[in-house]
């Protein structure tokens, strides 16, 4: 499956990743519509935490509105979606993101904008065995 | 072409309708939880309209039950019985009602004059069709009169359109019409989640325990589910109505279809329960494993599981139904909630379970359930211990609209009589009713489908069967009234209730009759021993019932409240009361309607449509003191068997209690001692609820409590006046 791997040694807490994404999707610079966060650490260090495509919200999803493409990327239907907020609390890494005012939930779709991005080697979009 | 469409003619039964009456309405939104309109349908006129909620109405009655009851009120009087074309059914839903980020969320409550009781009945349902009604645009819709031949009721909530029209074709068991329907009505796959039909089945043509089928679509199994709203024979009024089914489509739901005035609130508190429920579940309550049958081995350990007509709380059979079983048998497939978001999950079922009796013997159906209260009265009751047997039960009991809390004590007392000689082989129209067998038991309810035979009788229920059984076969009326375990005319559910005052006291100062959805206190009361006197125990008799009045008025499930725990809970003052999830529903109900109420005020809505009710039932010719006594199985040991099995209990009983000697005494006299104690104390309690309540010596609610309560309207304080 495709997934976003990260390599949180590398990173340096620049915030370019939150910025792309944020402005790739949602088309504004807020780091509250990122799906992928950057983290400071207690001892200065970061620590990313983005959707690794493990389909535990598909599972739990109502209406169907979540599923698994061919590359094994998990997606959301906003159409059927009916913002029940089941898969942000069944999301083991808490990457299942909700922002103030929203409704349909968002997550990381492995599409490589933030990881061409990265100036420092952070991200990078990976296949692995399902 | 879909399998279903290759099953069924469903062109031909489109074909054979004939629209009998059109109604246009037209379309606007939820405001914050409130269409502030009903719909009035009566079948005998042919009459569609919608009707304002009364700003009045809305204040005193907040939605649910209390609507239902309001509307119901209004439309009958103290003549009216169950088949009268006067008497309607209401269904209603309620300000949360339809919220999809909170748990628990989709109920509908139904009520009626029951059949069984000659009261109004309430019943708390799940499946689609309460919050679709909503999203059509209507709180609440009452069916009055009667049709002449079978009609489907249409309600269309995005062309704002209601038909009635005639379907003769179609079935009337529940899993083949809904199927049906849920075929009929969509244009697409797609579109059958946003379905739902309420149907009832073949058995509530002839019984007096017939209950009403909800159904919702699963996407997954790609058939529709059915959630019962069971009590009481609301399906008996339904097929009396003529009506074979009711469908409402309403698609474009979302989780601001309440337009609700705080979203954020609303979205946080949900979230937070549903993080509680997905890791807390699996330590706490398998709600989303197994369901409320977890309780099966629960209860049996505790001696409160019934077995042989509430004789015993346990049996070494019970094994047979104990959890693991189920879990074996339930196929499982997360999210099975019976509404969206309900990350509670608890309503499971068991595919390509392959029938061995009846009409259907030999399909491959889906069974919704069991869950606990059906293991405890079509299993444990009947001393039935094999579980295809009641998995068998429960799915007849459903297609064929049949209440299976009432078909369970019902069989239960029924082979108690045989075994006890009131009944034998050809009272029984060559059934041989004796404990555990699962086959006669099953011939009897298609006996009752086909409306012949002893099911005739065994269908209109306990109380009616006394009558008989005394009539005719002379039987003695005492005996008959000991153990048959109805109150007011209703089955009671399932949990042993003999060491628990509290609970006998849940069970039979209910509004409807002995339905565990008031108070369940067993556990404060017997194990914990937190309410060891009269007054706390009024007091849990006042908190709990009224607490739980609550989601009634707003279209919640109790689950969620209590059946997951905050994992701090235990650290909170008056930890049963959950009082973390209290405050969430003060925020999600403030959330929702812009309104501040705070946990004193919703007591008092509760309060005001409680005490309505009681004053609803005193209309009716019932609603006082003398019909709020159980029968002494419910208290107490009735036979010489009973006590000898618990011989060291009761026997320690006289001792602490009552300060009496057993040695030396005949069972026969320490049973009568026993008695005579217990039933005092059951009129203590009865003195110190009244009190708490607000109520006379005789049960009725004093003038000055409804001024206090804000349950003052005039057409209620004429009625109760003329019995103070
Ligand atoms: S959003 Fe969460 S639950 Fe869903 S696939 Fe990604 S990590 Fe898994
Ligand atoms: S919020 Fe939407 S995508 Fe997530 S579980 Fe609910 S319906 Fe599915
Ligand atoms: S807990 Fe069960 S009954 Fe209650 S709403 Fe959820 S699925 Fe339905």
């Amino acid at each position: 499956m495709k997934y976003l791997k990260t390599i949180a040694e590398n990173c340096t807490g620049c915030n370019l990743c939150m910025s792309v994404c944020s402005k790739l999707y949602f088309k504004e610079d807020n780091p509250e519509k990122s799906a992928i966060r950057v983290h400071r650490a207690a001892n200065g260090s970061y620590a990313l935490s983005v959707c690794d495509q493990c389909r535990a919200c598909v599972a739990e999803c109502p209406t169907q509105a979540i599923t698994v493409n061919k590359l094994g990327v998990v997606l959301i239907n906003k159409a059927l979606c009916i913002n029940c907020l089941a898969c942000v609390a069944a999301c083991p890494t808490g990457t299942m993101m909700t922002w103030r005012g929203g409704l349909v939930p968002f997550k990381c779709i492995a599409c490589d904008a933030c990881a061409k991005e990265c100036p420092s080697g952070a991200l990078v979009t990976e296949i692995k065995e399902d | 072409m879909s399998a279903n469409e290759k099953k069924y003619d469903i062109e031909k039964m489109r074909k054979a309708h004939k629209v009998l009456k059109e109604f246009s309405y037209e379309l606007k939104p939820v405001v914050k939880g409130y269409n502030d309109r009903t719909l009035y349908i009566n079948l005998a006129t042919l009459e569609i309209r919608e009707k304002p909620v009364p700003a009045l109405m809305k204040k005193k009655f907040i939605g649910g039950k209390g609507y239902d009851l309001k509307l119901l009120w209004d439309a009958v009087s103290g003549d009216t019985r169950w088949d009268s074309p006067e008497n309607e059914i209401c269904i209603a839903t309620g300000p949360i009602a339809g919220n999809t980020n909170y748990p628990g969320s989709g109920k509908s409550l139904v009520t009626t004059i029951s059949p069984q009781t000659g009261i109004p009945i309430d019943s708390n349902v799940g499946g689609h069709f309460g919050p679709y009604l909503k999203f059509s645009g209507f709180d609440a819709m009452e069916i009055q009169g009667k049709a002449d031949r079978d009609v489907l009721i249409y309600i269309d909530g995005n062309q704002g359109k209601v038909q009635i029209m005639e379907a003769p074709l179609e079935a009337t068991d529940s899993h083949v019409v809904a199927e049906q329907l849920h075929e009929m009505f969509a244009a697409n796959e797609r579109e059958k989640q946003h379905l739902s039909v309420v149907s009832a089945g073949r058995g509530s043509e002839h019984a007096w325990i017939g209950c009403l089928n909800f159904s919702y679509w699963d996407k997954r199994r790609k058939l529709p589910r059915l959630k019962q709203a069971g009590r009481g024979g609301i399906g008996t009024v339904f097929r009396n109505k003529k009506i074979k089914a009711m469908v409402v489509k309403y698609s474009g739901l979302t989780g601001k279809s309440n337009n609700p005035v705080d979203m954020e609130t609303l979205q946080k508190t949900g979230l937070k329960l549903h993080k509680e429920i997905i890791s807390l579940d699996d330590k706490q309550c398998h709600m989303r494993t197994i369901g409320t049958a977890h309780l099966v081995e629960i209860m049996n350990d505790y001696d409160l599981l019934p077995t042989k007509n509430f004789r015993f709380g346990s049996h070494p059979d019970a094994k047979n139904l104990a959890s693991w079983v189920w879990k074996d048998m339930f196929t499982q497939n997360v999210p099975d909630g019976c509404w969206f978001g309900c990350t509670m999950s608890c309503a499971h079922g068991i595919d390509n379970f392959e029938l061995r009796t009846g009409p259907y013997k030999g399909h491959k159906v889906l069974v919704d359930g069991p869950e606990y209260e059906t293991v405890g009265g079509c299993g444990s009751n009947p001393a039935i211990f094999d579980p295809k047997a009641v998995v068998e039960i429960n799915f007849y009991c459903d297609t064929y609209g049949l209440d299976t809390i009432s078909f369970g004590t019902l069989t239960g007392f029924i082979m108690d009589c045989y075994e006890n000689g009131i009944l034998n082989r050809e009272r029984c129209g060559g059934l041989e009713m004796t404990w555990g067998n699962w086959e006669a038991a099953l011939e009897m309810m298609h006996q009752i489908a086909r409306g012949e035979g002893f099911g005739l009788i065994a269908g209109k229920g306990i109380k009616f069967m006394q009558e008989y059984f005394a009539k005719e076969y002379g039987a003695d009326a005492q005996f008959l009234k000991d153990i048959g375990m109805h109150g007011k005319g209703l089955e009671q559910s399932e949990y042993q209730s003999k060491e628990s005052l509290a609970q006998q006291g849940g069970y039979y100062l209910t509004n409807k009759g002995p339905q565990h959805d008031e108070a369940w206190l067993i556990f404060m009361d017997m194990v914990n021993n937190q309410i060891p006197t009269f007054e706390k125990k009024a007091e849990a008799l006042h908190y709990f019932p009224m607490f739980r009045t609550w989601f009634g008025l707003m279209g919640l499930c109790k689950l969620p409240w209590n059946d997951v725990e905050p994992a701090d809970n235990a650290k909170y003052p008056e930890p049963n009361k959950v009082p973390e999830h209290v405050q969430n529903y003060v925020d999600i109900y403030n959330a929702i309607t812009g309104d501040k109420i705070d946990k004193e005020e919703l007591i008092r809505q509760s309060e005001r449509v409680y005490n309505f009710q009681r004053v609803f039932n005193l209309k009716m010719g019932h609603g006082k003191r003398v019909e709020d006594h159980p029968p002494y199985r419910a208290m107490g040991p009735v036979t010489v068997e009973e006590y000898e099995s618990r011989a060291e209990r009761y026997d320690k009983a006289l001792k602490e209690k009552q300060n009496i000697d057993p040695t030396g005494k005949s069972t026969e006299e320490k049973i009568r001692l026993l008695r005579q104690y217990r039933e005092a104390q059951y009129e203590s309690l009865i003195d110190a609820v009244f009190k708490r309540r607000g109520w006379s010596k005789d049960g009725v609610p004093t003038v000055e409590h409804l001024k206090e309560i804000g349950m003052d309207l005039p057409e209620v304080i004429e009625l109760v006046k003329k019995h103070l």
